[in-house]
């Protein structure tokens, strides 16, 4: 079969379940631990200890809290919609991972003569070029965007004013600014010229070679990108949907047990994913000192640091100053920076 | 145009309510057409229950009308006692007592601050205030053996007197705290979200204040110049010089501002009164009221005897009827008792601020947003046990 190149299928398949394998438990166990790192590191910033009982410094704690959302007694409120109520988390928590199939983790290695590059849509011919998904960003924004329906329809579902409120939020917000990652990821697109991601990342090697480093525009476009970012997956300060002290819990108020710790691990997941994202776009993906998938690994982490240092340090935007800043404020800078930027590749080529 | 509200019922139970406070919410979209507080849900009749209590045992009640700030609800209810008694109290009482309500200040501004910041999204400055709250926690457990309800003062001065190193606990507090407060200040007073989330919220006009009967720092955010301390000064208030600080655009940021100099001027009669604190007797010398010395209690026949009339019997009070205000850390705390001459008030009547503040909710948060309604709430610095009492 010809869409395996002339690699034999069994290697195909082999390498590809593999790399899934690898790169799922992967993501699981950050999302985990993000958990635990976020609870331990506000922990510190706040002196407090942070959570430190269950395990070696509090390390089981994950753990524990896993066990025990999953043994807690499933509430389905009797006015909820069943269906679309048990679906939301499922819908919020699927796209949070499946965008990762396009994220390039590392560069790629050679085992047994064969190529593998890593990433998990992609593989290489005998002669070594690596085909990926063409429309690699494209894919992100897709997935990104669905994430969205989880939380309108758990908001919906649950008869609950404040879950309508905070899903009413949710779906305003992201789609809005959506709108301004996507303008700023294409000035990404401007320098790479391509939207397959292993080409943006193969385009980025040297630290000087990173998108971000490589023109002014491209340095504000990568943080108005992190930023919209982080009003994407409702991270502080833009944390509205499930504001705590507003809308009590906002669009899981009515979620328990396993449902709950579906959206919440879709939230850390979101988290990742964004970060691996940025990594790719703007900070050169795997490129840099060590050898290839620790740095991509480093860059991510350090972005998750900063979305955790960001939550203890910013208060919350209010719902219309958040819808201004989006489109009063991102979005037109993103769409001079478009322009800035074909200027300056035009002048500077 | 046909239009629907939504009806948001908030609270009892909900994070950002300071206990207990039910609001429901007539909401278009997320404006806010209407506020209708409802309270009641922490009543416990402490007026009433005054009534079937000698005059000292009602001290411990007032403890608990607003939890944040016991010693200034001692102070107001003894001064309140000691008015209609005509009893003049010992000047180391007087002092320790200012030091002692002024310490609570800090303590009832801390937790404001801490909760209004947390209702805005601040996570980090409700853990830092919380830290600082936790000395003046400490003074007051060393001082008086609870955390919270500290029943210290006594009509005609204090239970006991203030123990060893209390001076050095105190310095401690007032040494650190200028520190402390320009940390908060760094997380908050230049952070534009912080800015976007309390300029021009909550906007009431002096007038507006005025009529809602608002007092303390509310009211002084709206830019009158009113604080019980100077205007009306009680237990040696005029012997010490502060400033009284006065906001202009009536918003919550300037509320926010006004407590903030209000803890550093806190901190200023603080010094003031540790500098004027002598060696003396900290109990009135009026048998008939106070309490006899502990020694003498277990040591003596006539001691014991004197002791348990008072506990048991408590004092005749003169007929007669008074009023004493306090500015405790909220507002005006006013205390309204009509003695019939008995042992016991005939009627005893609070005035929390609190509740008054409360009333001035809806002005202040109509046609905002549910967000802005949540810091009104928190700059209004409402506790439910003074507003259902």
């Amino acid at each position: 079969m010809d869409i395996f190149g002339d690699i034999p299928w069994y290697i195909y398949f082999a390498a590809m379940i593999l790399k899934v394998l690898v790169a799922f438990v992967f993501v699981l166990l950050t999302v985990a631990y993000a958990t635990y790192a976020e609870r331990k590191l506000i922990g510190f910033m706040q002196v407090r200890i942070g959570p430190n009982r269950t395990g070696p410094i509090g390390l089981l704690q994950p753990i524990a809290d896993g066990i025990k959302l999953f043994f807690k007694e499933e509430i389905i409120p009797a006015q909820a919609s069943k269906f679309a109520f048990v679906l939301a988390p499922l819908v919020a928590l699927v796209p949070a991972f499946i965008s990762f199939a396009v994220i390039p983790f590392g560069d790629s290695i050679q085992i047994a003569g064969y190529k593998f590059p890593l990433q998990i849509a992609a593989y290489a011919d005998k002669a070594g070029t690596v085909y990926d998904l063409n429309i690699g960003v494209l894919y992100i924004l897709a997935m990104a965007s669905l994430g969205v329906y989880g939380i309108v329809l758990a908001g919906w579902s649950s008869n609950s004013k404040y879950s309508l409120l905070g899903g009413l939020r949710a779906s305003a917000q992201m789609i809005s600014y959506e709108l301004a990652a996507g303008l700023a990821i294409v000035c990404v697109f401007m320098v790479s010229q391509s939207l397959s991601l292993q080409a943006i990342v193969a385009d980025q090697s040297g630290l000087f070679g990173w998108y971000i480093f490589r023109n002014p525009f491209l340095f504000v476009a990568g943080i108005i990108f992190f930023i919209c970012s982080l009003a994407e997956i409702n991270r502080t300060p833009f944390d509205l949907p499930e504001a705590e002290t507003e809308l009590v819990s906002g669009f899981c108020t009515e979620y328990s047990s396993m449902k709950y710790a579906m959206f919440f691990m879709a939230e850390y997941a979101n988290m990742v994913t964004v970060c691996a994202v940025m990594t790719t776009l703007f900070l050169g993906g795997w490129h840099g000192p060590l050898p290839s998938v620790l740095n991509f690994i480093a860059k991510v982490y350090v972005l998750m640091f900063v979305c955790m240092w960001i939550r203890a340090t910013y208060p919350r935007y209010r719902y219309d100053q958040l819808m201004k800043l989006g489109w009063k404020v991102f979005l037109p800078i993103t769409l001079f920076l478009i322009m800035g930027n074909a200027i300056w590749m035009t002048l500077f080529k | 145009m046909n239009k629907e509200t939504m009806t948001v019922n908030m609270g009892p139970q909900h994070p950002s309510t300071h206990g207990v406070l039910r609001l429901v919410i007539e909401l278009d979209g997320e404006i806010i057409e209407k506020i209708t507080p409802h309270i009641g849900y922490l009543h416990r009749g402490v007026e009433k229950l005054s009534e079937h209590r000698t005059y000292h045992q009602t001290i411990p009640l007032t403890d608990r009308l607003d939890y944040l700030a016991p010693m200034s609800n001692n102070l107001g209810y003894v001064l309140a006692v000691e008015k209609l008694m005509g009893i003049e109290i010992p000047e180391r009482a007087e002092t320790v007592r200012v030091i002692l309500t002024e310490l609570t200040r800090l303590k009832s501004h801390l937790v404001w601050i801490a909760c209004h910041a947390l209702d805005i999204g601040a996570m980090t400055v409700f853990i830092y205030a919380f830290r600082e709250r936790e000395k003046v926690m400490q003074l007051y457990e060393k001082i008086s053996g609870a955390r919270m309800t500290s029943n210290y003062f006594r009509v005609g001065g204090l239970s006991a007197d203030v123990y060893d190193g209390f001076e050095k606990d105190v310095q401690e507090i007032v040494d650190t705290f200028p520190g402390h407060l320009d940390t908060y200040e760094g997380l908050l007073t230049k952070n534009t979200i912080w800015l976007q989330r309390t300029v021009g919220n909550g906007v009431i006009s002096a007038e507006d204040a005025i009529d809602a009967g608002i007092t303390g720092p509310a009211l002084r955010g709206s830019g009158v110049d009113w604080d019980l301390r100077r205007d009306n000064p009680y237990s040696g208030y005029e012997k010490y010089s502060f400033k009284v600080p006065v906001g202009e655009n009536c918003d919550t940021f300037d509320r926010y501002k006004v407590r903030l100099i209000e803890m550093r001027e806190a901190i200023s009669i603080i010094t003031q009164a540790m500098k004027a604190l002598k060696p003396g007797p900290v109990l009135a010398d009026e048998p008939q009221v106070c309490y006899p010395p502990k020694e003498n209690v277990y040591n003596s026949i006539e001691g014991l005897i004197h002791h348990f009339k008072i506990a048991s019997e408590g004092f005749p009070a003169p007929e007669g009827e008074v009023y004493q205000g306090i500015e405790a850390p909220k507002g005006e705390l006013g205390y309204y008792i009509v003695s019939d001459g008995g042992n016991k008030p005939y009627r005893m009547r609070v005035r929390p601020p609190s509740f008054v503040n409360l009333s001035a909710i809806e002005k202040m948060a109509k046609g905002a947003m549910i967000a802005d309604l949540v810091a009104v709430i928190g700059t209004l610095d409402i506790v439910l046990g003074e507003i259902d009492r």
